[in-house]
């Protein structure tokens, strides 16, 4: 991810979390429940994507970024990143 | 006596000190990060800020440790089914004769924590933040959870209670350009003042709307727009649609309240019940954000002129401060120790403060001035400053 989250989340740095396979939603919600609030900074209130942030699975941009439910396989890497439309 | 100032500028928190005589300021709080809103809490000394991440929404983030650390707080959020009009659809089958029949409804989502308040010292741990699209949202426990204030947000002036469905009434409140930034044309609440005299009382202040009024604690809620003038709709008296930049209080005399509009300076010394308006646009008093009124003497305020509303920067070239003693009949311009040549600042709404004899602002250019005899002569705090936000005392 992005290491500008690093800021925020100390503990995730240089650490590579493997979580189960499953939407996008559900692994950034197994993120979460290890980083307590590691969610608010990459989704919106309704759990859609903030406009200025980024993810892929592997070298795919995700496409649904309202509810998240792009899959992510078991070999699946979910990458974060701070889109470069501003903010 | 004050001896602090908070600086919410573009790249972070910047506090000034006070050493005797002297203001020094500190290396930048929250360094990066848009801060949109600083202030300290006169009850416990708690500082707070807004911060405006660009890419991780926004945040509020406090030190209770006067500014040596600060942690982020969890994040102000609406409620499921929170939903608000936006501007109505321009299709082909408009009918402008009934918009009420064809809003547009969206999610609402924080996009700028804009204000903070503080409740009195009977409600320790009541805050009050305004929000980017329109939301009043109330903390009972120092910023832990917060609410939407429902009343205010389901209010008829906004299409009424859209938790329950559909709109039953026009919408009234429009966008402000400050919401620009974030994609969207929304209104903001920039402005809430508690009556000192009883917490339940509370005026906020909306862009584009106007000055809404509770006096049961946010049960209910009225406009408080009587007297107001605009100049970009065809009724300049219309109930709703002003646009005040900013709205303040003087505390030892809470029916005297004070608005920097878009239209003009007005003032009111019946609780908002009527306004008048006191610009002189001949001594440059008319355009402008920030308004800054006496803590005891509700006839004093000071406005830093600015021309508008197509240029929005110093007349002239040189910055003034205008001061009114006598409920805005007349105002004295001064200028003593602040630039009057090639000086194209503005100073936004939350960027002028008022502590005792002191008053403090800082403008979009980088460059903050003091005064320590009630704006009559400025010195300068520093020219290379990012842009400043808000200037709070604390």
């Amino acid at each position: 991810m992005t290491h500008h989250l690093y800021r925020f989340f100390p503990e995730l740095e240089d650490q590579t979390i493997t979580v189960p396979a499953g939407s996008v939603a559900e692994v950034l919600r197994a993120v979460d429940t290890m980083t307590p609030g590691f969610t608010d900074y990459i989704l919106d209130e309704h759990g859609a994507l903030r406009q200025h942030v980024n993810l892929c699975i592997n070298d795919h941009i995700v496409i649904d970024k309202k509810r998240l439910s792009d899959f992510v396989p078991n070999d699946g890497t979910v990458y974060i990143f701070q889109a470069l439309s501003g903010g | 006596m004050a001896n602090i100032i908070l600086l919410g500028t573009r790249k972070g928190t910047v506090l000034f000190d006070r050493t005797n005589s002297t203001w020094q300021p500190r290396p930048i709080s929250h360094q990066g990060v848009p801060v949109c809103y600083a202030a300290c809490d006169p009850r416990d000394g708690t500082l707070w800020a807004s911060l405006d991440h660009g890419h991780w929404g926004p945040k509020l983030s406090r030190s209770q440790d006067g500014g040596a650390t600060w942690e982020d707080m969890p994040p102000i959020k609406y409620p499921e089914g929170a939903r608000y009009i936006v501007k109505y659809l321009p299709t082909p089958d408009f009918d402008p004769t009934s918009p009420e029949g064809q809003p547009e409804y969206r999610d609402a989502t924080v996009f700028k924590i804009w204000n903070i308040a503080f409740g009195s010292t009977d409600q320790p741990g009541r805050l009050y933040a305004g929000t980017i699209p329109g939301g009043l949202f109330i903390s009972n426990d120092g910023g832990m959870n917060w609410e939407l204030n429902r009343p205010l947000w389901n209010h008829e002036s906004r299409g009424g209670d859209l938790f329950n469905g559909d709109a039953t009434s026009e919408n009234r409140w429009q966008g402000s350009p400050a919401s620009v930034d974030y994609g969207v044309f929304e209104p903001g609440i920039h402005s809430i003042i508690v009556d000192p005299r009883d917490p339940a009382h509370i005026h906020v202040a909306a862009s584009t709307a106007g000055v809404i009024e509770t006096g049961d604690g946010g049960q209910t809620w009225a406009g408080r727009n009587k007297g107001m003038l605009m100049d970009y709709l065809p009724n300049p008296e219309a109930e709703w649609g002003h646009d005040p930049h900013f709205v303040t209080g003087c505390p030892d005399q809470p029916d005297h309240l004070w608005q920097q509009n878009h239209c003009g300076v007005f003032f009111s010394d019946d609780g908002a019940r009527t306004w008048r308006k006191v610009s002189l646009p001949d001594a440059g008093v008319h355009f402008g954000f920030p308004i800054a009124v006496d803590e005891h003497d509700g006839r004093t305020a000071w406005v830093v002129p600015a021309r508008g509303d197509s240029e929005r920067m110093a007349i002239g070239g040189g910055l003034s401060v205008s001061r009114t003693t006598d409920g805005g009949r007349s105002w004295q311009s001064f200028r003593n120790g602040l630039p009057q040549q090639n000086a194209y600042d503005i100073v936004l709404r939350h960027a002028l403060d008022v502590a005792g004899d002191c008053l403090c602002f800082g403008s979009t250019t980088g460059n903050v001035y003091l005064s320590e005899d009630r704006g009559e002569t400025w010195r300068c705090l520093g020219n290379n400053l990012p842009p400043v936000y808000s200037v709070r005392f604390g």
